[in-house]
């Protein structure tokens, strides 16, 4: 078992990278999406770091997964609530770790029943590989590789600390 | 087997929704909360979401109903279902068709859910019991038996105002004797914990041995809404009324029928609520229904919240149900 415990410092560093990335796209005013729950702290703590006042919009992907038909529904689906139009704004989108793909997929087709975004960036805490689907993050705090029996576990929201398990 | 164990699953997830009757507190709740998620989506400009994309919805419809058959089609739109109505009395029963023919029809047509309302007590169990194992039945009200959704989707109107269930009581008003809906709705409340659940009606319209269901039972309206915080106004069931149970529907109004002046008895943040079609000047009077107090419409659109949930929580049991199978 591993553990990280600076995310302060990593959440910095991604502040930055983001701000250079929508700068770079001609972008200043945008909207923030987490991803439930652990998304949603992520976008809290950026927010933060930018000194950005508008509210954090939160997505419970669970209606829009491709998993519907095996699993079923996830316990405790949680409220979407997008406190803005999406209609031509600019998301940044954040997860806490992006792994298949499958979760932003999800969240993708979700947004867009909101309304038809501007544009969608991508940023996410940990990238650890294991993509498939062509989905790519914009903007990075970690990457690692980590086997299929690894789990990565984000606790939080205050303080936030990363954990990465494996299967005994 | 009893509706109560033909509905839930091995793992104790619901497999069809036949009554209210025995279902744990921890499944209610989850119905309860999945419905406050599938809210959020039906107050969206894209109204849908594709949790039940490709499988096929069948309301079957042996009694008519405008309000129930259309908050499960659109429902189950919602989820992305394909959704056929049929309504049995126009149609093959007249042709002398029987119900498990129909039934055998619609399965080769690959139904995968059954909604059924019918005017016999235990039609929906009956059906669940012999479709093919796939299918899944939500009753949408069997005789005066249950009338499950409706009751879940009152106390889900209930909770959004009340949230204590522990600190409420409420009052349900009218034709208990001919109400399933009443039925389903004392059992979830009492499910939830409900503080008081009082009945008030006429003695003839009160079955015999309510008191057994863990009500307080008034055939005085003023007494029966001293203090409480919820108004069930229950429909005068004019068609099943048949025989003296009552002198007239001007004698029921004047003695039974909710006015403003009668819900200055009950909390002063009372809600009222009625399952419709209201009979109005029967059991209601037009100022109270249309009044600032009355969630009656809500009820309505809280109803198409309840049914998607219902439907995507079976398809996700049995989705799972099918995971150790193959």
């Amino acid at each position: 078992m591993m553990k990280l415990d600076d995310i302060p410092g990593v959440l910095d560093d991604m502040a930055t990278a983001l701000s250079r990335h929508l700068e770079r796209r001609g972008v200043s005013d945008f909207a923030l999406v987490g991803i439930h729950t652990g998304g949603m702290w992520i976008a809290r703590a950026l927010q933060n770091c930018l000194g950005h006042s508008e509210p954090v919009g939160g997505l419970d992907i669970s209606f829009y997964r491709d998993d519907f038909t095996r699993i079923g529904l996830h316990p405790r689906v949680q409220p979407s609530s997008l406190p803005f139009e999406v209609e031509n704004r600019h998301v940044v989108l954040v997860d806490d770790v992006l792994y298949t793909g499958r979760t932003i997929r999800a969240a993708l087709n979700e947004i867009f029943d909101y309304g038809r975004p501007a544009s969608v960036t991508l940023v996410v805490l940990v990238d650890r590989g294991g993509r498939e689907l062509p989905i790519a993050a914009d903007v990075v705090g970690i990457e690692v590789t980590l086997a299929a029996d690894n789990h990565i576990k984000l606790s939080g929201p205050d303080p936030l600390s990363l954990n990465i398990l494996q299967d005994p | 087997m009893s509706s109560t164990s033909l509905q839930t699953g091995p793992d104790g997830g619901l497999r069809h929704l036949l009554t209210v009757e025995g279902l744990p507190r921890v499944r209610v709740e989850e119905l309860l909360d999945t419905a406050e998620s599938f809210l959020g989506v039906t107050q969206r400009e894209v109204k849908k979401v594709p949790l039940l994309r490709g499988k096929t919805v069948v309301n079957l419809f042996f009694e008519s109903s405008t309000r129930t058959r259309t908050t499960f089609e659109l429902a189950a739109k919602r989820l992305s279902a394909d959704v056929i109505n049929l309504s049995i009395s126009t149609s093959a029963t007249v042709k002398g068709e029987s119900l498990l023919d129909t039934l055998r029809n619609l399965e080769a047509m690959h139904a995968d859910i059954f909604v059924v309302r019918h005017g016999t007590s235990g039609a929906a169990h009956f059906i669940a019991q012999h479709c093919l194992p796939h299918v899944a039945v939500l009753n949408a009200g069997d005789g005066r038996h249950a009338h499950p959704t409706q009751a879940l989707l009152d106390v889900f109107t209930i909770r959004r105002h009340k949230p204590n269930f522990d600190q409420i009581k409420v009052a349900i008003v009218g034709d208990i004797l001919n109400s399933r809906v009443a039925r389903s709705q004392i059992h979830a409340l009492n499910t939830l914990g409900t503080a008081e659940v009082r009945v008030v009606a006429p003695r003839t319209l009160l079955p015999v041995g309510i008191e057994s269901l863990g009500v307080k039972v008034f055939t005085d309206l003023a007494k029966g809404l001293a203090g409480v915080d919820v108004i069930i106004m229950l429909r005068l069931q004019k068609e099943r009324m048949q025989g003296a149970l009552l002198p007239s529907e001007h004698e029921y109004y004047r003695q039974f029928g909710l006015t403003e002046a009668r819900l200055q008895g009950a909390h002063p943040e009372a809600i009222v609520m009625h399952p419709g079609p209201i009979n109005r000047g029967v059991e209601i009077d037009s100022s109270v229904a249309d009044g600032a107090r009355s969630v009656i419409l809500e009820q309505v659109t809280n109803g198409i919240a309840i049914r998607m949930a219902a439907m995507s929580l079976i398809m996700g049991t049995r989705a799972q149900d099918g995971r150790g199978g193959g």
